[in-house]
């Protein structure tokens, strides 16, 4: 295994291997990223920053891809699920 | 606010096989380029870097100038794009442009789609190559298109023997189909490769033609899927359903700019040039054809845009047997018309507004439907249930608009005040 990067989602520390996306982290953690407008849970779907489906809050800054950010260490991630 | 306007010979959008094939020919022809990417690492969806990817082809050729994370928006003065990144808006001024936007997977609607761990083919496998653990976990593959295949072995071989379990790999075209396209393959000696390896890895794995999945079981995720095979329905219990209906273009860049468009692909000539002189299109968006056509289209237009023609010329005849594959991955993936009976009047079809399939049959058309119920204006602007919709009633997709891609409110007021000034 690659060094990990600790980061936290929902207020839990996950830790995921260096290289590792928000989006892979925050799936690690068993969380949701959102729910729709309709009140469904949802996970990533395209991985490639198309669907905005893996949309979070990233220290502070919502409505970011997580498939498309790279954990950073200490990184707080925010989800509706 | 950052607008001060960086001008190079060349701008290539998409870092993938395309995209770096222009950027380092038309840098060693001597052109000032630069490289923008939307992703952290250059390589697009197949040589994707990150954990565990191909550094060595996605490495960053020569005299190319990189932007990574960095998505293009919106167009500012003729031949100047905005961009934006984390931290702030940037404006590319080009000479030439080359469009290499790749493909995204095509998404069709059936009851449960929604549910958390059903994802795209490809996009399962990004989110492993972005270190997502797959080892032990129950994957069904299914959709159209030779992705499935790769992804099937991707998955399986991923972390050694403890890779993942796949009951089975569905695909919808038929046997007779999938024999003429293994047959035409015999053209190609580096896919021929590419398949024994597949199959070699994919070894004891069950692959069904003619089969597809109807419904997708869980509670608040995926627990099952129904597939349909044979006339006969098969639940198979899963952790992941990885599935995709082969892919489509990503054209918006090209639509904004005006390019002219063929079949839903962007047009180009000999050259790789679209309708508008100086703007280039290579790869996927030029038509959907794989790894082999990408990189000769991206060379051709890289040398194209540096004027150097005849070097281009040279490699129009290895392009044509490779568009010549682009037909038969189009001709025998086609979409059979069951597809367009998998959703129920509840199945959502627009999952950014949570449209459903009944709220759309009571429209003509696309405008309509949008107009009505919102389906296509959130936040992935109709990338994901645009091409669904075209296949379920026929829609042709609206003109393009900006932004073309959701940006910060800053990005966009600092648009409006250059316009006032």
């Amino acid at each position: 295994m690659l060094e990990a990067i600790t980061v936290r989602v929902n207020g839990r520390a996950i830790a995921a291997p260096a290289g590792s996306t928000v989006a892979a982290a925050m799936m690690l953690a068993g969380a949701y990223c959102r729910k729709s407008v309709s009140g469904e849970l949802r996970g990533p779907l395209c991985g490639m920053g198309i669907c905005f489906e893996c949309r979070v809050t990233i220290d502070g800054r919502p409505h970011c891809r997580s498939c498309q950010t790279l954990c950073k260490p200490g990184m707080d991630v925010r989800t509706d699920g | 606010m950052d607008s001060e306007t960086r001008r190079y010979d060349a701008v290539v959008v998409g870092g993938g096989p395309a995209g770096l094939a222009a950027a380092s020919c038309a840098a060693e022809c001597g052109l000032h380029v630069a490289l923008i990417d939307d992703n952290p690492e250059l390589g697009g969806q197949i040589w994707r870097a990150s954990t565990g990817g191909d550094k060595k082809r996605s490495s960053v050729p020569p005299g190319v100038e990189v932007f990574r994370q960095t998505r293009v928006f919106h167009l500012g003065e003729p031949g100047v794009l905005l961009a934006e990144d984390e931290e702030r808006v940037w404006r590319f001024g080009y000479r030439k442009l080359i469009l290499a936007t790749g493909a995204r997977e095509r998404f069709l609607p059936f009851p449960g789609w929604t549910l958390p761990n059903v994802m795209g083919a490809g996009g399962l496998q990004a989110l492993v190559k972005s270190g997502l653990p797959i080892a032990g976990k129950r994957v069904v593959v299914a959709g159209s298109g030779p992705l499935l295949l790769a992804v099937g072995a991707y998955l399986r071989k991923r972390g050694g023997k403890h890779g993942a379990e796949i009951p089975l790999i569905c695909e919808q075209a038929s046997r007779s189909s999938l024999l003429r396209f293994g047959a035409g393959l015999i053209a190609y000696p580096a896919k021929i490769a590419q398949g024994f390896a597949l199959r070699r890895e994919l070894a004891g794995v069950r692959f069904a033609g003619n089969s597809w999945p109807v419904a997708a079981e869980g509670c608040e995720r995926l627990e099952a899927v129904l597939i349909s095979r044979k006339g006969k329905i098969e639940r198979i219990a899963c952790d992941y359903l990885a599935c995709g209906f082969h892919l489509v273009p990503n054209t918006e860049l090209a639509a904004l700019l005006g390019c002219q468009m063929r079949d839903g692909c962007v047009k180009v000539d000999e050259f790789q040039q679209t309708s508008i002189a100086g703007v280039f299109c290579a790869g996927e968006p030029a038509g959907i054809g794989g790894l082999e056509k990408s990189i000769l289209e991206g060379r051709i237009a890289g040398l194209s845009a540096a004027g150097q023609h005849d070097a281009a010329k040279r490699l129009f005849a290895a392009r044509r047997k490779q568009q010549k594959f682009a037909q038969s991955l189009d001709r025998e993936f086609r979409l059979r018309s069951e597809l367009k009976r998998l959703p129920d009047a509840e199945t959502i079809v627009c999952r950014c507004e949570d449209v459903t399939y009944a709220r759309l049959r009571e429209h003509a058309c696309w405008r309509a439907a949008k107009l009505h119920t919102r389906c296509g204006m959130g936040p992935c602007q109709g990338r994901i249930c645009g091409p669904a919709v075209q296949f379920l009633f026929g829609w042709r997709p609206d003109s393009v608009r900006p932004p073309i891609f959701p940006a910060r409110f800053e990005s966009l007021a600092g648009i409006s005040r250059e316009g006032e000034s």
